[in-house]
């Protein structure tokens, strides 16, 4: 069998773009858009919602067995929230400018339903290595949406890529003008329904 | 606090600093649910009613147990439980909805068939732990997190209604292909959010 046929390494693949969260199964939008406005706080929130789906749904996976049908809910949130504050504690300490940018959005991954989506219909049912792999890609396919949504907001909102300038100094002098409406909310909405579209226009061809 | 600015605070919470529209918080139940008019106002009231519990008792909860210091009152001065703010407020938020579920259920059965359903669904929306976090954040007093919560439940409430109003007249729209069902939901959320950003030249 080839390795990309493997149930493991389809896990990981399928969510990154066939199965996208956001864009398919319109999960975890909540955060994934607030914090777009800069590429460096959405790759840090990126990593963040990676490491959480995936050591999350490892976790839940080994104990799959001995968690209680009807008190799982609340096994399955203190397992996820150990870890956000895990996640949260280490931003905190090493990448303080950017804890305190991302503010409330680290810790609302405990109510990200793509984390507890994916605890709830995949790893309660499938075995830990499968199910890592399928919190990692769920979460690079969540990682992805926000990159590409942070690209284009800061790129034309404030002509930058991580804080460098990348718009030349002469589109300005010819009038070229940063688009402010891009770091504004409204803009978020508007890309990420452009985007569904894109994809849903991509995937059927 | 005076009266104007608590007026200015609840109007802002419920425009401009819309939880949803501008802060993104409540937007998987935000999607799934405004398909239909009923269930969004069900769910609407829901929201405001568990916002306006949870927030004042989640600001005791943390002035008085978690704070740096909060625990002076029991000689334990140095102590500081703030880094277990995330897991105590969702445990709170998970306990005061089954307590409301059940209160309801006892007295009154008229409401709880009409939100008996939704409140299991209102334990993970992000709009209540993110309204939580954010009185923290802001430093909010306690008058100040009362008109917060409410004021951030009416807003996610009228954005609700509305987006179920004009999902309703969607129906009829002829859409391009791929472009219904989320996509043209999330555009007219951007338009939607834009409206609402309207109110931010007004100053009481």
């Amino acid at each position: 069998m080839k390795l990309t046929q493997s149930p493991t390494f389809r896990a990981f693949s399928e969510p990154l773009a066939k199965n996208n969260p956001v864009f398919i199964q319109s999960l975890g939008i909540c955060s994934a858009l607030a914090v777009t406005v800069q590429l460096n706080t959405a790759i840090v929130m990126a990593l963040a919602m990676t490491f959480v789906t995936a050591f999350s749904s490892l976790t839940i996976s080994a104990m799959r067995n001995v968690i209680p049908r009807n008190v799982r809910m609340i096994v399955e949130l203190s397992v996820i929230a150990s870890l956000v504050i895990l996640a949260d504690e280490v931003l905190r300490a090493f990448f303080y400018d950017i804890s305190k940018q991302l503010s409330v959005f680290v810790g609302l991954i405990i109510t990200n339903c793509i984390v507890m989506g994916r605890a709830e219909t995949y790893a309660l049912g499938n075995p830990p290595l499968r199910s890592f792999m399928d919190g990692l890609g769920n979460g690079a396919g969540y990682g992805l949406v926000l990159v590409t949504v942070a690209f284009i907001r800061e790129l034309l909102g404030a002509g930058k890529l991580f804080g460098f300038s990348v718009v030349p100094q002469a589109f300005y002098d010819h009038g070229y003008l940063n688009m402010g409406f891009m770091q504004l909310a409204p803009a978020a909405f508007i890309i990420i329904g452009l985007l569904v579209w894109l994809q849903k226009s991509l995937m059927k061809g | 606090m005076d009266m104007e600015n608590l007026i200015g605070l609840f109007l802002n919470s419920v425009f401009v600093g819309n939880i949803l529209l501008s802060y993104f918080l409540g937007m998987c139940s935000f999607v799934a649910v405004s398909k239909n008019m009923d269930t969004a106002i069900g769910l609407g009231f829901a929201v405001v009613f568990v916002l306006s519990i949870t927030a004042p008792v989640n600001w005791l909860v943390f002035q008085y147990l978690l704070s740096p210091g909060a625990l002076r009152w029991a000689g334990l001065e140095s102590i500081d439980l703030s880094f277990l703010k995330l897991i105590t407020f969702i445990a709170v938020i998970a306990a005061i909805v089954q307590m409301v579920e059940m209160v309801i259920d006892r007295y009154s059965p008229a409401l709880y068939m009409a939100l008996g359903v939704f409140l299991p669904l209102i334990a993970v929306n992000c709009a209540i732990l993110g309204a939580s976090l954010f009185m923290v954040e802001r430093n909010y007093t306690f008058i100040e997190t009362v008109v917060f919560g409410f004021g951030a439940g009416v807003g996610w409430l009228m954005a609700i209604v509305s987006m179920a109003a004009i999902r309703i007249k969607m129906r009829y729209a002829n859409l391009p292909e791929g472009l219904e069902g989320f996509g043209i939901t999330m555009i007219m959320t951007g338009l939607m959010a834009m409206g609402f950003m309207l109110f931010s030249g007004i100053t009481l």
